[in-house]
């Protein structure tokens, strides 16, 4: 039909704006990044222009093997956590009155505008021996004495999952809205109870909506750099950090551009992979 | 005691009331259906007899024994939502041996039940496929399927055949019906259209805001309405206003029309008459009598099958339908008599 027919400028104006856009903020910084990765450093300066494997040959060391590793496993962990914890919020939260459903969605929404920093260091405090809530439990009688639990592995984990919850509950939340709500209905009528109907019939039904949440969350996480360096030790610092620390206080653009797309990769393939897992078990339409 | 039994159940949301104190006795093995417009509380009724909502007021028995503190999944009644409510993410076969695997039957003894309940509704060999390479009226026979899956003690349809075509939906009206008597099951159907349950229902259960405002077989609830509302709801009726004149008579546009009241009518209180079209007789205009109007043609549609008149008698106007062999030699204008047989006058309170 008249589809692939030219119509003239005007037609294209739509496609234009949006080219145009992808192509300033995306495409040419990241033809810049991928550039500057080839490039030569030079100690002590800045780079100059080159084309050698060096950046990328460095990191394949136990120390950033290590890092990535590290990396890929604190983010998945938060992004399992995260649904984990916000698919039964969401879905109570959608079974909520429309009055209801949307005080909560503020709530989660107000979460968002926290800063990673705010979000960072009251995380920081709170998990704190000085002022943290070991000293709330020492006070019930539950510990013994006051225990530092930031910085840490846990604290760290705590912070990611709590940046990734208000996106989990927002990324949940339209299809849990939408799922038809005779679904769990009709399992109760065939004799499942509340919990059997959510994980036989809630669950399988969201699979999509839950592999693009994990996704989603994954790849947020993984690009936080500040938590690491607030909530961890120094050997919780993920790639993120490292690439921040090379970028800017090492001056060492080509090798953190490198990283950088090496990690982009590395999350790319997870991706590809979850969601192969995600379509798999599909019957066939 | 046996059957379901509801007594003054009512279910209140806020303020607004759903169900208002209804009392039923549904008899075993019979057809029910809960019949009237959108909003009547017939859905939030059938959801309060499979224990989706909780009754405000009232009780519940089935077979004596009170069903208030049994929660859905434990009544093990069988119900056809009006999505179908397919699940999408297992075949035919797992949707209808759904229950089975819920209850930890085998997986050799769900397929061979599965296959059979999916014979029962005459779609056999399908049990593999995906729920959306059925058609509508495919889906409709697993849903079915489905809910027999467990031979519930009760069997509840809502709204079940809405999504299909006129066509289909006719077929699986009988369809349904036969399904039920053969099963002798227990069934209760809610719907809005009156030709479906004049098709399936031994009893049917007319409601209005709220209320069962009629109870009775078919043929009793379409030969004598209880109410304006439910003359006019079930099939087409002329309901025409009239003061009575008499304990047995009623004046519409000056003229006495001998009603059927049983002497009950108080002289001067405001009636209406329902009859129904196919009762209305046509007469030549010069054939006066007892009950009759004398008015004019005012429209014609000939259906082929039958061919309604309208006439205005004096201000009031009278539908007639008949079903001629011949067509009938009338013309927009002409004057005609119309008579209402008094056995099909029903007075009912304005």
């Amino acid at each position: 039909m008249s589809r692939n027919t030219p119509r003239g400028l005007k037609q294209h104006v739509s496609v234009i704006y949006p080219a145009l856009m992808l192509g300033v903020f995306f495409v040419v910084p990241f033809a810049i990044m991928l550039a500057v990765s080839f490039f030569h450093r030079v100690e002590a300066g800045f780079y100059e222009p080159g084309f050698e494997f060096a950046n990328y040959a460095r990191f394949f060391s136990a120390f950033f093997a290590k890092a990535l590793i590290f990396s890929v496993f604190v983010a998945g962990v938060a992004a399992v956590v995260s649904v984990i914890v916000c698919f039964p919020f969401t879905y109570f939260m959608t079974r909520l009155s429309r009055s209801w459903q949307v005080v909560l969605l503020v709530y989660v929404m107000a979460v968002l505008s926290l800063s990673e920093v705010i979000i960072g260091f009251s995380w920081s405090t709170l998990l704190s021996r000085t002022a943290g809530v070991s000293n709330l439990l020492v006070f019930v009688g539950l510990m013994d004495a006051p225990t530092a639990w930031s910085p840490g592995l846990a604290a760290l984990l705590f912070g990611l999952c709590y940046l990734g919850f208000p996106y989990t509950v927002l990324i949940l939340y339209p299809s849990l809205s939408r799922l038809d709500p005779q679904l769990p209905e009709a399992a109760r009528m065939l004799g499942a109870s509340p919990v059997r109907t959510f994980f036989t019939v809630v669950v399988p039904t969201m699979r999509t909506t839950i592999v693009g949440a994990l996704i989603m969350v994954f790849v947020f996480t993984l690009g936080a750099y500040l938590l690491p360096q607030v909530l961890g030790r120094p050997q919780h610092w993920t790639l993120s950090v490292l690439i921040t620390d090379q970028a800017i206080f090492q001056s060492n653009l080509p090798f953190a551009a490198a990283m950088a797309i090496f990690l982009m990769l590395v999350s790319l393939a997870l991706v590809g992979v979850t969601m192969m897992l995600g379509q798999k078990e599909t019957p066939a339409p | 005691m046996s059957g379901l039994k509801l007594q003054g159940v009512g279910k209140h949301f806020g303020s607004v009331v759903a169900v208002a104190d209804v009392d039923l006795e549904l008899p075993t093995g019979k057809l029910v259906c809960l019949l009237g417009p959108s909003g009547c509380g017939k859905t939030t009724l059938l959801r309060l007899i499979a224990g989706l909502e909780e009754p405000t007021t009232g009780q519940i028995t089935l077979d004596g024994q009170d069903l208030t503190p049994v929660p859905a999944h434990k009544r093990g009644f069988g119900m056809v939502f009006q999505s179908l409510a397919l699940f999408p993410h297992l075949s035919v076969g797992e949707n209808v041996a759904y229950a089975l695997k819920i209850r930890g039957v085998g997986k050799d003894e769900r397929q061979r039940r599965a296959e059979e309940l999916l014979d029962l509704v005459r779609l056999p060999g399908v049990a593999d496929r995906h729920i959306s390479q059925l058609s509508g009226g495919q889906r409709q026979r697993v849903a079915i399927a489905r809910a027999l899956a467990l031979d519930p003690k009760l069997f509840l349809l809502d709204e079940p055949l809405s999504a299909l075509d006129a066509k289909l939906r006719e077929a699986m009206q009988v369809e349904l019906r036969m399904l039920q008597q053969r099963l002798g099951i227990t069934t209760i159907v809610v719907t809005h259209d009156q030709r479906e349950a004049m098709t399936m229902a031994d009893l049917v259960v007319v409601m209005e805001h709220g209320y069962a405002r009629q109870v009775g077989s078919p043929l009793e609830i379409y030969r004598n309405p209880a109410s304006t509302f439910v003359a006019d709801f079930i099939g087409i009726t002329n309901l025409i206003s009239g003061k009575a004149s008499g304990n047995d008579e009623v004046t519409v546009a000056d003229v006495p029309i001998r009603v059927n009241a049983g002497g009950k009518l108080d002289r001067g209180a405001d009636v209406t008459v329902s009859v129904r079209p196919e009762e209305v007789q046509l007469l030549g205009a010069d054939q006066r009598g007892e009950n009759r109007l004398p008015g004019e043609i005012t429209f014609i549609r000939d259906l082929g099958a039958s061919v309604e008149i309208s006439l205005n008698c004096g201000g009031v106007t009278v539908l007639a339908i008949t079903t001629p062999k011949e067509r009938p030699r009338a013309a927009v204008g002409d004057r005609a008599m119309v008579e209402l047989p008094r056995a099909a006058c029903i007075a009912l309170p304005s």
